[in-house]
């Protein structure tokens, strides 16, 4: 049994550790009260009313439609990308077992050394793949096209070559009975493993439109550099125009993604 | 047939959007390569090497680290706490339920980069303001997750303190939490590891952490300490994984 004394130690450990926490993020919520209450209620009524005339609707209209390009060809050059890197991460396709999966490639290290490139890949989080990017070519949705092509083919990388591996058995038997390997990858791989990765990588696309509105936030275009823009002007209003845009953006991606991902079921 | 006509549709509605959005972007890889242009990417990446490791710069590594760490669990406590006061009215039919709701829904739907912008701006540049965004936007997740959990509660507990006479609140501390409260713990203690990972970008906008060393360095053009910045926050969420999915394994063997 556990003595109340005990349990009063757990509790101010508890406690100790908590107050702690606070200390290192410096929270104080009298900071917010900093410049006088005014300050803070004067910035949320700056929000009121939603900025709605014809040109910036139309700036918001555009932005919308890049976010989602960036997010669209990004995720494209991603599973382009992820292909060939999961097929050199797993033994699918290597024969004998624990041999190679492309001739001329050593088999057991290569595979070592993609999956740690995998991992890198989307250990980077795409917040820092898009500020590397931008400082390398500029402002722009180009950044935000190659730092989702990065980071998102890490990951998808990891999950295709997951989703290889059950194709494992399929694969073994057609290269036995004198297949090559294109033949065992189309005939034994493809079947097996093209409905899950079709609707991952619609999945995923899902994501890239939150992340690529977020990416804005460093320069890299679409709805997120506009949100930063308006931010950085006072622009309440537009402020507020621009997260409803994102809102209905987020919540009509997640209709579409579902019923693509029912339609290739 | 039916089936393969969607599908069809599907793929030609998908080959569509991605030419549309190669055609309006100018990405492709021979529309941006040129001799020059690859030359200075080559010299941006080198400068990256080699990282720096000065043991002053270092320690300020470190109390990043540190500093990450701390936004990220402060606010999924905050969270945890205000989740679960609007998940109560909220898992309730009728008016206040819809209320909760609709305080619940926009908090989580505005990404956490986002909430950093405006809180900088209310509270100024610092890990406050990060610790505040993780907050609002966990509070959102975690209170939808929560009035959840509370709604499909085994009710023996519940139903047997009820009849006794219990008031709606006893009920719910004596009847509904102690069934509950692994299941909140657990939901509190992923959505902390994936904080870990959203708190280390923050900064990005001011917000503390590394994310904002990482944001001066590069804008400084200091390249080597950028590398050493993306190494420690490489670790650190390779650490957070590993520590997470043992701490899983862990719980779900008990």
């Amino acid at each position: 049994m556990r003595g109340p004394r005990r349990e009063v130690w757990g509790w101010l450990l508890a406690g100790l550790v908590v107050w702690t926490l606070f200390r290192a993020a410096e929270f104080d919520p009298a900071l917010l009260w900093q410049g006088g209450q005014g300050a803070l209620f004067d910035f949320a009524a700056g929000f009121w009313p939603p900025a709605k005339d014809g040109p910036f609707l139309s700036i918001v209209v555009l932005a919308v439609g890049q976010t989602l390009a960036m997010a669209t060809a990004g995720v494209f050059f991603a599973a382009i990308l992820a292909w060939p890197l999961a097929l050199l991460a797993t033994p699918v396709l290597a024969e004998p077992p624990g041999g190679v999966v492309f001739r001329g490639w050593c088999g057991k290290w290569t595979r070592a050394a993609i999956r740690g490139v995998l991992v890198v890949m989307r250990g980077i989080p795409d917040l820092v793949w898009a500020l590397l990017f931008v400082r390398a070519v500029g402002l722009g949705a180009t950044a935000a096209v190659w730092a989702l092509a990065i980071a998102y083919a890490g990951m998808l990388g990891k999950v295709y070559g997951e989703l290889f591996e059950m194709a494992r058995e399929p694969a073994a038997a057609l290269l036995a009975s004198g297949s090559g390997k294109t033949g065992a990858l189309v005939h034994g791989v493809l079947p097996v493993v093209l409905p899950d990765v079709i609707s991952y990588t619609i999945y995923r696309w899902e994501c890239g439109i939150r992340a690529s509105v977020v990416m804005g936030f460093v320069g890299a275009g679409g709805l997120g550099q506009q949100i930063e823009l308006s931010l950085r002007m006072f622009e309440g209003g537009q402020v507020l125009t621009l997260l409803l845009a994102l809102l209905i953006l987020v919540a009509l991606a997640d209709r579409l993604s579902a019923q693509l991902r029912r339609a290739f079921a | 047939m039916n089936h393969g006509r969607r599908s069809w549709n599907a793929v030609l509605l998908v080959a569509t959007a991605v030419a549309a959005s190669l055609a309006s972007l100018d990405v492709l890889p021979w529309q941006m390569a040129s001799a020059d242009g690859v030359a200075r990417m080559a010299g941006y990446v080198a400068g990256f090497w080699p990282p720096d490791t000065h043991p002053d710069f270092l320690l300020q590594v470190a109390k990043g680290s540190w500093e990450t760490l701390a936004m990220a669990l402060a606010g999924t406590i905050l969270a945890a706490f205000f989740g679960l006061l609007l998940a109560w009215p909220s898992s309730h039919a009728g008016g206040v339920g819809r209320l909760a709701k609709w305080v619940l829904n926009p908090l989580r739907a505005v990404p956490e980069l986002v909430w950093a912008a405006f809180m900088v701006l209310a509270a100024g540049l610092g890990p406050m303001a990060g610790t505040l965004a993780i907050a609002l936007h966990t509070t959102g997740v975690l209170g939808r997750l929560y009035a959840e959990t509370l709604e499909n509660a085994p009710s023996a507990a519940a139903d047997a303190l009820r009849e006794a006479g219990a008031r709606g609140w006893q009920v719910m501390i004596w009847g509904v939490l102690p069934v509950v409260l692994t299941r909140l713990v657990g939901y509190a203690l992923y959505r902390a590891e994936m904080n870990i990972r959203a708190a280390a970008v923050l900064g990005f906008v001011g917000a503390g952490g590394l994310g904002q060393m990482l944001y001066v360095s590069l804008s400084l053009f200091q390249e080597t300490r950028a590398a050493t910045l993306i190494i420690a926050t490489l670790f650190l969420v390779a650490a957070v994984e590993t520590l997470g999915s043992q701490l899983r394994r862990r719980l779900d063997g008990t």
